[in-house]
């Protein structure tokens, strides 16, 4: 094993992870936003509404997304229509293509997982939102989604991981992310086990941040689960109220 | 929709794809029964061991594991090769090197789910096979493994799934896969999102299914479902 390249190549890599994480952040965001309609749709009691979104999520998360990227960057420029509108400057790049890509496919994947927090929410909490006569568009927005966000995030922090191990596909068509670097230095260098042993260690450390992030969210939007009542030990006794006493007596 | 006579190069990766998806899953169900043996045995380093295999693999990139293990799996065995004697050029087979990839990548999920499946089976299914005086293996392949089977299969059909989509990235190391024959087609047709359609029709057609297969060995493996008292 030889690795003298490292100290020449590394901002390469470094240069690689900053456009992997920009990938991810940025279709991580646009998936988001089309999650969401597309989770809210899925819940519909209307099976003509369920129709549209189940049809999609049911593509993206059934082919390959290597084809998915492939139908987006060579596809599209089969059609002259796409070729010619004022679309094509941006589609012809590999970098929106890729983040198009990235996006409809994670906005499949999330979609179904908010699709099955919002399942999980107690009907309870819900009819009781409807009792105290809020409106649809105020219960999905007050009720329904913070309650499903704090569901739906473990799952969403091992979709991000996922997500993260799909833009290395990015490199296909010549993005240079950690991957594409990664196959350019060894095309200087011939040292390829050196390369993608660093290549995926870089991957791995950010996952792991991924990890610890989203065990800080998660710790944060879930805090009622840990919530500790702090009574104070003067407090005349007359005044605690049973509940509250059996708290205090646990912790 | 019109192939332009192309049809046939499809037909052939759909073959290779099959190939592909159907020995790495073999393989990697053996590895996963490896490593969730590992880490539950006594024995502390081979607990750490699977544990370090589960956690590198599941936090790496497939598409750099199929690249790793071709290129890198070819310098490797040129190297060994040299020290026989032998320094001519040597190409590890696509197809091995997917097979290898892959394998070890639906190792590391199945080892988990495999472990969460023996995790959940009663200790009193071992202990009782042993007082009938069953031996360890024994006892493992008559008793274990088919109640095992039948609780991991839920978590097994889904990772198949992943599998037979991440077949499509040994394309990049060369095998000619449907992936790739759909992208020689197009070099000549100048059609992609015809060809990359097809393609894709086809994936989706492949995990329905599978999907169909796993639900039917799910209520095969089921004694209940099939009327019997258990």
């Amino acid at each position: 094993m030889s690795w003298d390249w490292l100290a020449d190549y590394y901002p390469r890599l470094l240069d690689g992870a900053l456009v992997t994480l920009e990938l991810i952040f940025l279709s991580g965001l646009i998936g988001m936003i089309l999650a969401v309609p597309l989770a809210l749709m899925r819940t519909s009691e209307s099976a003509f509404v369920r129709a549209l979104p189940y049809g999609y999520i049911y593509f993206f998360r059934g082919t390959p997304l290597l084809i998915q990227i492939f139908l987006i960057y060579y596809g599209l420029s089969q059609f002259e229509a796409v070729r010619e509108s004022f679309l094509w400057p941006v589609l012809k790049q590999p970098y929106w293509c890729a983040i198009i890509a990235f996006s409809l496919n994670t906005a499949a994947y999330s979609a179904e997982l908010i699709r099955g927090a919002i399942q999980a929410i107690p009907k309870g909490e819900l009819e009781a939102a409807q009792a105290l006569g809020m409106s649809k568009p105020m219960m999905i927005r007050r009720i329904t989604l913070p309650r499903a966000f704090g569901i739906v995030l473990p799952a969403y922090g091992n979709e991000l991981i996922l997500m993260l191990k799909g833009s290395a596909l990015a490199s296909t068509i010549t993005m240079m992310d950690i991957t594409g670097a990664a196959q350019a230095i060894i095309a200087r260098t011939y040292t390829p086990n050196e390369v993608f042993i660093v290549a995926g260690l870089m991957y791995l450390a950010i996952s792991v941040c991924f990890i610890g992030i989203f065990r800080l969210i998660e710790k944060r939007l879930n805090r009622y689960q840990t919530y500790k009542v702090e009574i104070p030990k003067d407090i005349d006794p007359l005044l605690r109220d049973e509940h509250i006493d059996g708290e205090f007596k646990k912790t | 929709m019109d192939l332009q006579g192309y049809g046939h190069l499809l037909v052939d990766g759909t073959w290779v794809t099959i190939q592909l998806a159907l020995v790495s899953l073999v393989v990697g169900l053996i590895i996963g029964l490896l490593g969730a043996a590992a880490k539950l045995s006594d024995f502390k380093p081979a607990r750490w061991l699977a544990t370090a295999y589960t956690t590198l693999i599941r936090g790496i990139p497939e598409l750099l594991l199929v690249l790793g293990i071709y290129y890198g799996g070819t310098e490797l065995l040129m190297s060994i090769a040299s020290l026989f004697g032998y320094d001519e050029y040597i190409e590890i087979n696509a197809f091995a090197a997917g097979v290898a990839a892959l394998a070890i990548a639906f190792g590391a999920y199945a080892t988990e789910v495999f472990r969460a499946a023996m995790v959940e089976l009663p200790k009193g299914q071992w202990e009782s096979a042993y007082a009938l005086g069953m031996s360890r293996p024994k006892t493992f392949i008559r008793i274990i493994l088919p109640q095992v089977w039948r609780l991991a299969l839920p978590g097994l059909g889904n990772l198949f799934q992943v599998l037979l989509k991440d077949t499509a990235l040994v394309s990049v190391v060369g095998l000619e896969d449907l992936v790739r024959q759909a992208n020689m087609a197009t070099g000549s047709t100048q059609e992609p999102f015809t060809f990359f359609m097809v393609a894709a029709l086809i994936y989706l057609g492949l995990t329905f299914l599978s999907t169909l297969a796993t639900g039917w060995m799910e209520r095969a493996s089921n004694p209940s479902s099939k009327g019997v008292r258990v």
